[in-house]
Formats: C-alpha cells, sequence, structure tokens
C-alpha cells in the first residue's frame, strides 16, 4: 500500500502548494507505514522533480507527451486512476485547486472513492480514517469519517508547516510513466489560453495586496502595486472592484471569486462585506487599512490603520524596502 | 449535409422536409439544471445535537449563489433553443420552496430526490441516475456548493455519465451541438471547443442572475415537480462532528502616523514576513 500524491508543474517547476502535498503526504505515508509516492504530469527537468524526495517522497511517476500539454483534468485523471492501480495506493493526496478537485472527482467515480475537498489538517489513522475539513466558505471544519477502502483527499494551502529536508531522504527517484489514453479524453480543442501577466498566482501566493473600491479608480493602483512589488506579493482586488472593471476578473477574492490562504493579506480601502470575508478567512495574518474606522473588516483583522490609504502606502512601501 | 436535405426535397413529401429542416436548425435541446439549498451567504453558523448538526433555527435558505448562475444561463439557452429545462434538487422536503423559485425564473418541470444529500458522491450518484435516464443534452450546475465548498460534484457526474466536465465555466456559447466555453484556470483562462453533451460547473459572469417576475411565479404554482427516491446505499463517508473556528484576537491598532511600525511588527511579532 501506498500514499500517491498527484503534483501541479507551471513552466516545468513544481509549485508551491504542491510541494506543501507532497510534505502532507509523506506525513499520511509515516503514520500509514506506506510510501509517499508521487505522480507528475507534464514536463519538467529530472533535477526539479527530484526535489520531492527532500519533501518526503521516495518516488516520482512521470507522464510527459505532446497529448498532455494542455491541462486536462479527465485525461489527467485517468492517468492518475492508472498510477493508483500500478501502485496499489490507499490514499491519494491532490492540492486544492480547479484542477485538483476535477481530477479528484473524476478519480473517485472511477475507483467509487470517498472523495473529501477542503481538508485542513491531517487526518487520524487510528481507528477510523477521519480528516478535517473547512465548510460553510471556512465559517466552520467538518469531522468526516472515511470508510472506502481507497480515500481521496484534495487539500487546501497552508495546511502544515513546510520544512524543506525535513526528511532525511535521497534525492526522488525518477520512474517514467507511460499510461494508456482514452480517445474521449481529448474531445475538445483548446482555441485560447490567456494567463495573467504576473510572475505570482493569487492562490500560489504567500503574500496578497488587495484593493476594493476606497482606491477610488483604476488610475490610483500603482501605490498598491508598489507596495506589493517591495513585499513579493501577488495583487488582488474586491468583487465590486472586478465588476467595475477597474481590475481583472482573476484578480477578484471573495465568495464568488478566487478563495486565498496567504501567510499576510493586507486590504486597502475594503470595507469587508462577508462575501469578501468568504474568500479571505484561510489567511494566518490580515492587515486591514481603511480611513473608515468603522469598517467590518477591522473585526476580522490582525493589524489595523485607520486613515488615508494614499498617504499610508507609499510609507509602507519604503518601510518594505528597507527589510530587505 | 445539403445534398443529404436536397435529395430529401426531390423524394418526399413537404410535410416531411419541412419538420427534418426544423429539427436540423433548432436543435431541441434538454438542458438539467442541478440546485443545491444553502444557508444564505450572510448566515450565522451554529450547530447543536452535540455539535453533529447544523441549527437551522433563524437561517435563511437560498439556492446556492453559483446554481443561481448556471439557471440563469440554462434559461437563457432554453429561450433562445427551445426544447426543455429541467431543475434537479437531492435533498428533503423543505427545498420545495427554493425548487418552486427556479420553475419561477423559468425551468419547465423539477425532479427532487427525496434524501439527505450524504455526500457529494451519494449526489452525483443521484443525478447521474436521473441523467442516464433522461439524455440530457447540457448538465449546469455551481461551480461548488456554499456550504460544503467541495466542487467536486460535476467531475463525479461527468466521469459517471462518461462525458466531458469543466469548472468553472465564466462563459458558454452554443452553436448546434457545439460548445464554446471559457473557464478559469490558475492566473487565466481557457477558451475551448467541444461538442454537447457536456456536465459544467459554472460562476460568474456566465449570465446574470434572474429574479422570478408575477407571472412566472403564478405559473411555477402548476409546473410538474416529480419525487423520487433515491438509488444506492453504500455509504462511504460520515459527518462526526463540526467545530467553529477559534475567536480571533482583537485587531490591533497602529495610528497612521506611525504607518511604518506596522512592517517591523509583520516581520517580529506575526512572523509573517
Amino acid at each position: 500500500m501506498s500514499v500517491l500524491i498527484y503534483i501541479e508543474l507551471e513552466n516545468g517547476s513544481i509549485k508551491k502548494t504542491s510541494l506543501e502535498t507532497i510534505a502532507y503526504g509523506a506525513k499520511v505515508a509515516e503514520k500509514t507505514g506506506g510510501k509517499a509516492i508521487v505522480l507528475a504530469i507534464g514536463s519538467a527537468d529530472a533535477s526539479e522533480l527530484e526535489k520531492a524526495g527532500r519533501y518526503g517522497a521516495a518516488k516520482v511517476l512521470h507522464a510527459t507527451d505532446q497529448k498532455l500539454e494542455h491541462e486536462n483534468s479527465m485525461a489527467y485523471a485517468d492517468i492518475l486512476v492508472q498510477a493508483v492501480q500500478q501502485e496499489n495506493s490507499k490514499v491519494v493526496i491532490l492540492a486544492k485547486s480547479g484542477l485538483g478537485d476535477a481530477m479528484a472527482a473524476r478519480a473517485a467515480a472511477r475507483l467509487k472513492a470517498a472523495v473529501v475537498s477542503g481538508v485542513t489538517q491531517l487526518p487520524e489513522t487510528d481507528g477510523v480514517f477521519t480528516v478535517t475539513r473547512s465548510v460553510f466558505s471556512g465559517k466552520a471544519f467538518a469531522k468526516t469519517q472515511i470508510h472506502s477502502e481507497i480515500k481521496i483527499l484534495v487539500v487546501k494551502k497552508n495546511v502544515i508547516e513546510m520544512d524543506e529536508n525535513a526528511v532525511a531522504t535521497e534525492n526522488a527517484e525518477i520512474v517514467p510513466f507511460s499510461p494508456a489514453f482514452r480517445e474521449d479524453d481529448f474531445k475538445a480543442t483548446v482555441v485560447q489560453v490567456e494567463k495573467a501577466n504576473t510572475e505570482l498566482s493569487l492562490t500560489e501566493a504567500d503574500i496578497i495586496v488587495s484593493g476594493g473600491r476606497g482606491m477610488k479608480g483604476p488610475e490610483n493602483w500603482q501605490p498598491l502595486v508598489d507596495l506589493a512589488r517591495a513585499l513579493g506579493a501577488a495583487t488582488g482586488c474586491s468583487k465590486p472592484v472586478s465588476d467595475l472593471d477597474w481590475r481583472p476578473h482573476h484578480e477578484h477574492i471573495g465568495q464568488t471569486g478566487i478563495k486565498v490562504a496567504p501567510n499576510l493579506y493586507i486590504a486597502c480601502g475594503i470595507s469587508g462585506a462577508i462575501q469578501h470575508l468568504a474568500g479571505v478567512n484561510g489567511s494566518k495574518c490580515i492587515v486591514v487599512i481603511n480611513k473608515d474606522p468603522e469598517a467590518p473588516f477591522f473585526k476580522a483583522a490582525d493589524y489595523g490603520i485607520v486613515g488615508d490609504i494614499f498617504e499610508i502606502l507609499p510609507r509602507l512601501t519604503e518601510a518594505a524596502k528597507k527589510l530587505k | 449535409m445539403l445534398a443529404y436535405y436536397l435529395s430529401f426535397y426531390v423524394n418526399c413529401e413537404d410535410k416531411v422536409i419541412l419538420r427534418s429542416v426544423t429539427i436540423h436548425n433548432h436543435m431541441t435541446m434538454k438542458i438539467l439544471v442541478c440546485i443545491t439549498n444553502v444557508p444564505d451567504t450572510t448566515a450565522k453558523i451554529a450547530f447543536t445535537d452535540n455539535d453533529t448538526k447544523l441549527n437551522k433555527n433563524g437561517i435563511q435558505y437560498i439556492i446556492g449563489p453559483y446554481d443561481d448562475y448556471a439557471l440563469a444561463r440554462g434559461v437563457e439557452i432554453r429561450e433562445q433553443s427551445g426544447g426543455t429545462l429541467t431543475v434537479l434538487h437531492v435533498g428533503g422536503a423543505e427545498a420545495d420552496p427554493q425548487i418552486r423559485k427556479a420553475l419561477a425564473i423559468g425551468a419547465d418541470d423539477a425532479i427532487r430526490v427525496n434524501a439527505e444529500p450524504l455526500d457529494s458522491y451519494f449526489t452525483a450518484l443521484q443525478i447521474a441516475h436521473i441523467a442516464k435516464q433522461n439524455n440530457y443534452d447540457l448538465i449546469l450546475m455551481g461551480r461548488e456548493s456554499i456550504d460544503y465548498n467541495s466542487g467536486v460534484v460535476h467531475g463525479l457526474v461527468g466521469e459517471m455519465l462518461g462525458i466531458p466536465s469543466y469548472s468553472p465555466v465564466m462563459k458558454l456559447d452554443l452553436d448546434g451541438n457545439n460548445a464554446t466555453i471559457t473557464r478559469e484556470i490558475d492566473g487565466g483562462n481557457e477558451i475551448l471547443k467541444v461538442s454537447l453533451p457536456l456536465v459544467l460547473g459554472c460562476q460568474e459572469p456566465i449570465a446574470e442572475w434572474k429574479i422570478p417576475n408575477m407571472r412566472g411565479i403564478m405559473t411555477a404554482r402548476t409546473k410538474p415537480l416529480n419525487v423520487v427516491e433515491s438509488v444506492g446505499s453504500e455509504v462511504l463517508t460520515t459527518p462526526e462532528k463540526y467545530t467553529l473556528p477559534a475567536p480571533k484576537g482583537a485587531c490591533k491598532m497602529i495610528p497612521a502616523s506611525e504607518a511604518e511600525t506596522l512592517i517591523r511588527l509583520l516581520q517580529t511579532e506575526a512572523k509573517v514576513l
């Protein structure tokens, strides 16, 4: 028996959330007395994939094929199923993302496995296998017992402390994996892929600087972008801001946008509607800067400054630059 | 295809030709929209029965906000292409007001699978079972429910039916049997073309939410709401206990005149820089 961990690649590198997933999977393998095996789909150098060993993986199955160039959850899920069967895996771990959920779901239907998404802790493995997950948009947690033979967990970001080299393993062994393909999984034609021209995606970022209607207009975004740059942060926005087209939709954080869980979330001129909080309540530390001392967001914040954003932001940027 | 219809024209009576051409131009679409019945976004969440059940007292229930987008787009497509739109819910009779609302917004009929939606797998199994009996061209639902936030039911249903599934879908256009979809991917979006049937998890801005009008509300009362029993009894998961997050400590306020100290506190106290 083994634990199988699917990792996502971006431009040939293992995504940070996926490194966390490896560390998580390795701990589960340790608890259940099996090996942690990683599955990677797409192009990546062996030197990059070997990193998986430092987070606790014993082996990396690597599937590459021209057909797999575009993110294809159906084909990827089929490959995942083949890997699970080959390695006799009883626990399957994926990082929470659109792709992670889709692959987990399709694999679960094939394997008749329970799938639990939004997992926030290591499972309890003495007795009935029990996981804890986030429910009601972060307003509560649910403990869930899993009874199926194969268990599929989709794990949220920032769930465990990650420590590179924490595990004294050699570099992971890289094994080419050549799955069979189902023709039906390749029916779609990808017409266009638009990726935001930023180095950091919101779901991956450790720090996010986000702006709301208090920014007063798209032309005023530069001080916010400057602070983000000084902190190595990604930029986000509230729903009204994306609705007004001040910022692109993929920056919209909240209940109906992207849900984020960075270490640090800095909200500038965002009042803190409950729909926005639902998208950020996984953050470790929240800073709110708003001219209105009554803004509800202060109740959910760790640090707050009441004042003029346009006066405060440049000063924070200067202070942040001095850190480096 | 043109030659086929021309030969038809030569060989057949007018009546028959008219019918076949109509079918060719306006494919009668069969649409299924799956809705969840969930606590309103602003609901205060609390638990009862030794923290094993949601305390439903004072909670207002709504159609899931993402499902509302799916329903709105489904109604638009149904209005443009004809055909039928069925709304499906897995759950108890307490959801009937929300199902009637969906009928008032524009669904033609409704099916309620009369069973507690135990988990994603069980719910997907019910949807797939109904779908197998009715051969829908398009199965729409929200990207996730806002109670369990799993976002896996569309994928499960797709695989159970052996058809493609995509989520989150922000734009959907149809040309006969061919769909053009814009879906969100990490850090951007992707446009793809794929033929029906499909299962799609929807999110904004696929359509604007629709509010039922008086005529819709009146006609919804007499539209069929069929209650059926569930299939499959294998339990893959059981919920054990709910907990609330630890209460947040007080917010530390920093005077605007000393804004710079924030950076130092984030580094030395919060240790996030």
